[in-house]
């Protein structure tokens, strides 16, 4: 809504926890262009392109999204803009949904670019406006940093403003010494860069989102974004500089706010980039040498690490049990999954999971070696699946599967990558797999959705994010344009189609990809006859149990499929697997107690 | 009223989402500030799932220290226990009789507390504990995806909000077609709670 009244008339983004819900707003306006990108460094690029055109342009991204971005990031810093460029980077720290923590704080300072922190959805709404005209004033795009505890909560919003677009007909003005970064031009940039922050530096001084709150002076605080909430919390009565906009910051407010108290702190979530940027000033200040760099913070540890630290006076006023020892719950592979048949199956081979009572028997065949990837997906590596070996980043299971054969290892080496990280950034992992003779096995679980962040459209599901019917990239054709031979589309929930076919796949010499197709189960509509399990014909050999299906459960010696949750005939890989037949639609169950 | 602070868990797939912003909602609509944040995993379906609502005439910090939650409304038993100690001493626990037990317990890897131990470990933080058969009766309405209503039905009696205000904001939120009978859970959830509170 902030963008959307800031004028933004391009939006662009790939999904990832916690940015997604940003375009999925946006592209409910029906006057702006917002689209789900192919990955997030298309995004930047069309942004950028937008800007250069002379509209307002915005793309918005999960912290690691930004690695992926960060090549048009730095461009875009060096040749600056034309319409305003707002880069929205929503950062995760506890990585509550990411392979990481890493804080893109430092991309500010490394790409030169300012940087503003919202601490609430109030401030969410009115920085975008700041943003854009900083982005404008200064002409260059402007970082807006989030993070997982600003993006992921809801406060009241006052709107105050309504949507001003400009007029004027977008036009590109051609500049090749601004646009055209040949190094003779690029050389010409960079004095502008540094240029434009001591610029910046000087009106972070004024900048109304960098405010001096006063209380009692024994104790100043600076902070930003939601630490600012908690630390307002933990400290209600102390001096406050709550800084909106993080980079560069105001050297001669920080000086005075510091020469008016006599002990000041850092309150801030993550690594100590305040900290270090004021320290590199020379003012004395601490911070990290109490408040955590691991994980996010909350009141409680601001608190409880504040009064170890000597500034909150006398003991914990409250007694307070810890948390008791109790079984954990994941997050699980949702019952009618497509990706389970799958995942029993490679992890059949060489035996991964063992039930508990099994004898212990050497398995007849080596494991296989299973590179993975971002997405629902990566959940087989829970037990009792355990059915993937590695996960660092979207589309690097295709690549890590060729250096482990290139490295020589004696197993199979097999990829599993979903359709949305296929088409982000493993495709360029396949051709360069084709080009360089690999002998692996990629498999792609096409459940037809980006599941994960909650089933945004991709460009193989023919959709637009803003629900239009576009042109499709059929997956197959694509494949085989790459220049793949072995190519098979298996049904994701017929058990022993997959066995085949990666039995048959495995012993081909050459690289070969399987497409395993089958919805999402949270998209399927009808459910169809759930299972039940014939308590007569099961012996409780449990080998249902090794799918992890959470709809199979036990209670009292007693293994029973919850039929609310079970998705019936859409799925019945557990009917497929059990040795007994044991596993039967429900209602032959019930007529058959009922005789 | 000073302060409300709430927490509302269960596991994912059961509304406990939707249950915080009706709350959040209904007490915006009665002019107060409102922070609401949730926490769940990476997955759409199976995870523990929690949500803090906090609601003040002003709220800093959307996440509820440690021992200061009023209400705590879980829509699952071992859920309830895990998050017990976020109660504050005296404050409400309102749980839903129902065990879903992690895929670690059917695969008899850790086991479920017993009723017993789920009840002591909520008992060392406050004495009103409430046990409510929510799944059983959202079932016996036909629909049981109305239990994250239901509860919010039982814990609506212990906040200052108007019954109208608390329709008002679930007929928000649903769509027509099972708008009536999210209203008669709600319904069904006051009468329920009054009764348990005799």
């Amino acid at each position: 809504m902030g963008a959307y009244h800031a004028g933004v008339k391009v939006a662009a983004a790939y999904p990832g926890t916690p940015s997604t819900e940003i375009l999925e707003s946006i592209a409910r306006f029906d006057d702006i262009h917002a689209e789900w990108s192919t990955n997030e460094k298309v995004a930047m690029e069309v942004a950028l392109g937008a800007a250069y055109a002379g509209v307002r342009a915005m793309a918005s991204m999960k912290q690691v999204g930004l690695n992926v971005a960060s090549d048009p990031f730095m461009a875009a810093s060096t040749t600056g803009i034309n319409a305003g460029m707002v880069v929205v980077s929503a950062d995760d720290p506890g990585a509550h949904s990411s392979q990481g923590e890493q804080d893109n704080r430092h991309y500010a300072k490394l790409a030169k670019v300012p940087m503003l922190e919202p601490s609430d959805s109030q401030e969410a709404y009115e920085f975008m406006a700041h943003a854009f005209d900083l982005s404008e004033r200064f002409d260059t795009p402007v970082l807006v940093r989030t993070t997982t505890r600003i993006a992921h909560s809801k406060s009241v919003v006052k709107v105050s403003r309504s949507r001003s677009v400009p007029t004027s007909q977008p036009g590109f003005q051609h500049d090749a010494t601004k646009y055209v970064m040949l190094p003779v031009h690029a050389r010409l940039r960079h004095p502008l860069m540094e240029e434009r922050l001591v610029k910046l530096s000087a009106y972070a001084e004024t900048f109304p989102l960098n405010q001096i709150l006063w209380g009692e002076r024994h104790l100043g605080v600076m902070t930003s974004g939601v630490a600012y909430q908690y630390a307002r919390e933990v400290f209600p009565k102390v001096s406050f500089l709550k800084l909106g906009m993080t980079y560069p910051l105001p050297q001669n407010l920080l000086r005075h706010f510091a020469s008016q108290v006599e002990r000041l702190i850092v309150i801030e979530e993550l690594d100590p980039f305040l900290q270090e940027n004021i320290q590199a000033m020379g003012i004395k200040v601490t911070g990290k040498e109490f408040i955590p760099r691991l994980g996010e913070l909350n009141p409680d540890i601001v608190e409880e690490t504040s009064r170890s630290a000597g500034l909150l006076a006398g003991s914990s006023p409250r007694q307070v049990e810890t948390a008791a020892e109790l079984p954990g719950r994941p997050p699980l592979l949702c019952p009618g999954c497509p990706h389970t048949g799958i995942f029993f199956v490679l992890s059949s081979i060489g035996q991964r999971a063992k039930l508990a009572k099994a004898k212990d028997k050497t398995p007849k065949e080596s494991k296989l070696i299973i590179t993975g990837d971002i997405g629902c997906y990566t959940l087989g590596a829970y037990p009792p699946l355990l059915a993937m070996d590695t996960c660092a980043c979207m589309g690097a299971s295709i690549g890590q599967a060729l250096g482990m054969e290139k490295a020589g290892v004696s197993n199979k080496v097999v990829a599993v990558i979903g359709d949305s990280t296929f088409l982000h950034s493993g495709i360029t992992g396949l051709v360069n797999a084709v080009y360089n003779q690999g002998q692996i096995t990629i498999i792609i679980l096409d459940n037809g959705t980006t599941a994960m962040t909650g089933h945004q459209e991709h460009p193989a599901t023919g959709v637009s994010a803003q629900g239009k019917e576009t042109k499709k990239v059929e997956l197959e054709q694509l494949v085989q344009g790459i220049g793949v031979n072995d190519v098979k589309v298996v049904d994701a929930f017929a058990l022993k189609a997959l066995r085949t076919s990666v039995r048959s796949s495995l012993s081909n010499p050459e690289l070969s990809v399987i497409i395993v197709r089958g919805a999402c189960s949270v998209r399927v509509p009808k459910r169809g006859e759930p299972r039940a399990i014939d308590a007569e014909r099961c012996n409780l050999c449990d080998a249902c149990l090794l799918l992890g299906c959470s709809a199979i459960q036990r209670e009292n010696e007693q293994i029973y499929i919850d039929t609310a949750l079970c998705v019936g005939d859409a799925c019945t890989v557990c009917q497929q697997l059990c040795p007994r037949q044991a596993i039967v639609p429900q209602s032959e169950i019930v007529s058959k107690e009922a005789k | 009223m000073k302060k409300l602070d709430l927490l509302v868990t269960g596991a994912g797939g059961q509304g406990i989402i939707l249950a915080s912003d009706i709350i959040g909602e209904t007490a915006i609509a009665a002019g107060y500030d409102v922070k609401k944040t949730d926490t769940l995993g990476m997955a759409q379906r199976g995870g523990s799932v929690i949500s803090n609502v906090r609601i003040a005439r002003q709220v800093w910090s959307p996440l509820i220290k440690k021992g200061e939650v009023d209400i705590l409304l879980a829509l699952e038993k071992l859920e309830a226990a895990r998050w017990a100690y976020y109660l504050r001493s005296g404050g409400i626990a309102i749980v839903n009789n129902q065990a879903l037990p992690p895929l670690s317990v059917s695969l008899g890897n850790a086991r479920y507390p017993s009723d017993e131990e789920i009840a002591n470990i909520l008992k060392k933080r406050t004495d009103r504990v409430f046990f409510i058969d929510g799944t059983r009766r959202a079932r016996e309405l036909g629909n049981i995806r109305t239990l994250n209503i239901f509860m919010l039905g039982c814990a609506s009696l212990f906040t200052p909000f108007k019954v109208q205000a608390w329709k008002d904001s679930i007929s928000q939120r649903l769509p027509a077609s099972i708008r009536q009978i999210n209203i008669t859970a709600f319904d069904r959830g006051r009468k329920e709670m009054q009764g348990a509170r005799l």
